[in-house]
């Protein structure tokens, strides 16, 4: 994916998952289960986590197999070992929560197929040591977990007035239903991508001014 | 790309066949502990959030035995064969029948919207409803839970059984919001009458055909068996 990656560990192997390559909102990896679970904060941030332990426990036992795999059955073995920990955070939910459980749905099994993890398996786990794997996926889990946290809980701020199921308002509040069906997500998700990408330009522009005004000055 | 990347050394059958084994093994083994570990846990959450449900709708109640009612008869337990109809027989702290609850389904708006009622025998009416699960829209659909209306209807919704005991005297009907005139007939939410007609079809189908195998049979469940 980004052929300057480094090899070594360092700050940026971590930093890369929450910023730079943020899987949700630079690399628009895994908008099935963005779009749809971040109806509230507490699924989004649940979707999230259980997404980053898969992604962190696939590394390692993807990045320590990296030797033995032969190539042409690399993809199924990764599909094997993500299943695996897809099953078992299944069933991690299922004891802590059946009402998470449920409200998650479908979307818990289908981790398996989440873009991100396949993509991190065979673009970083399969090529790096396993420290500098778990890092990196580290990165990547906690970037996808802002990513929901930042749809889900303006979804659910506007959608029902609450975060974290507390109410914010007062009883008068106006809950704006469209922000917790579907298109709402889309909404939700484009205003975010807006700010990143204004937030950009701006940088950029003040680069190039700050580069004018210095050639100016000499 | 050179030649070199093209024409990639095949690895060997053998090698595939074992790696996948042995990879494929392991995560065998790691499914199973996750399980093994995690099975008590679920069994009683199950358990928990169905003995909410049904005391949700049968307030009242300490304690729940899983039921079947067949052709013939009712019996203790949770294998249900066809044309049988699985209920739970709610009890108070001193043991005795405080109610029934059963499922009903029906397809609403979205998807298909699944109930929990609690039936009293005392007066032969459904005296709550609780959702297991549904889609309905939110601000909507949702309504049936949390609209003090629409929930009015299942303080003492009419469920008597006919003279020959094989149905209802009275099909639970949903009627337009604000023209409710019969204690079997419920009063839809202006607005959600897709999801309050699936409530009263769902209620219908089950009740009639739980209560003519139930209420014949009903001293065998008046006490706790214990």
């Amino acid at each position: 994916m980004n052929p300057q990656q480094p090899e070594r560990l360092s700050m940026d192997t971590f930093l890369e998952g929450i910023w730079r390559q943020n899987p949700v909102f630079v690399m628009m990896l895994g908008m099935c289960p963005t779009l749809a679970v971040t109806v509230s904060a507490v699924n989004a941030l649940s979707m999230g986590v259980a997404t980053a332990f898969v992604l962190v426990a696939s590394a390692l036992l993807v990045s320590l197999l990296r030797h033995a795999v032969p190539k042409e059955v690399r993809i199924a073995t990764y599909i094997v070992i993500i299943a695996t920990f897809v099953t078992v955070v299944d069933y991690a939910i299922q004891a802590i929560s059946l009402a998470l459980y449920d409200a998650l749905g479908a979307f818990i099994q289908l981790i398996v197929v989440n873009c991100i993890i396949l993509g991190r398996a065979e673009a970083h786990s399969s090529k790096h040591p396993p420290l500098v794997a778990v890092t990196n996926a580290l990165g990547m889990g906690a970037g996808f977990t802002i990513g929901l946290f930042a749809l889900g809980s303006v979804r659910e701020i506007f959608g029902t007035g609450t975060l974290f199921g507390f109410p914010l308002f007062g009883p008068d509040f106006q809950p704006w239903v469209v922000m917790v069906l579907p298109p709402g997500g889309f909404f939700v998700l484009a205003a975010w991508l807006l700010l990143f990408a204004w937030f950009r330009r701006r940088k950029e522009r003040l680069a190039a001014l700050a580069a004018g005004g210095q050639q100016h000055g000499a | 790309m050179s030649s070199e990347t093209l024409t990639p050394q095949m690895s060997s059958s053998a090698a595939m066949v074992r790696t996948l084994g042995i990879v494929a093994t392991v995560c065998g083994v790691i499914i199973v502990g996750a399980y093994e570990s995690t099975y008590s846990a679920v069994a009683a959450n199950k358990k928990l959030a169905l003995e909410r449900a049904v005391f949700k709708v049968l307030p009242g109640s300490k304690s729940i035995t899983e039921f079947v009612a067949g052709p013939n008869g009712v019996t203790e337990g949770t294998d249900v064969p066809a044309g049988s109809v699985k209920f739970y027989a709610a009890y108070d702290a001193e043991g005795r029948l405080n109610g029934v609850a059963a499922e009903a389904a029906a397809r609403g708006y979205a998807d298909v919207v699944r109930i929990l009622y609690g039936y009293s025998p005392d007066c032969q009416c459904i005296v709550g409803i609780g959702v297991v699960s549904m889609r309905e829209t939110p601000g909507i659909g949702d309504k049936i839970i949390t609209d003090k209306d629409f929930l009015a209807n299942f303080q003492a919704l009419d469920v008597r059984l006919n003279a020959e005991m094989s149905g209802l005297a009275n099909a639970v009907k949903t009627v337009k919001h604000g023209t409710k005139t019969q204690p079997w007939q419920i009063d839809a939410i202006s607005g959600a009458t897709v999801t309050s007609k699936a409530v009263g079809r769902g209620i219908n189908d089950s009740a009639q055909a739980l209560l003519p195998k139930l209420v014949p049979n009903l001293d065998k469940i008046r006490s706790k068996a214990s």
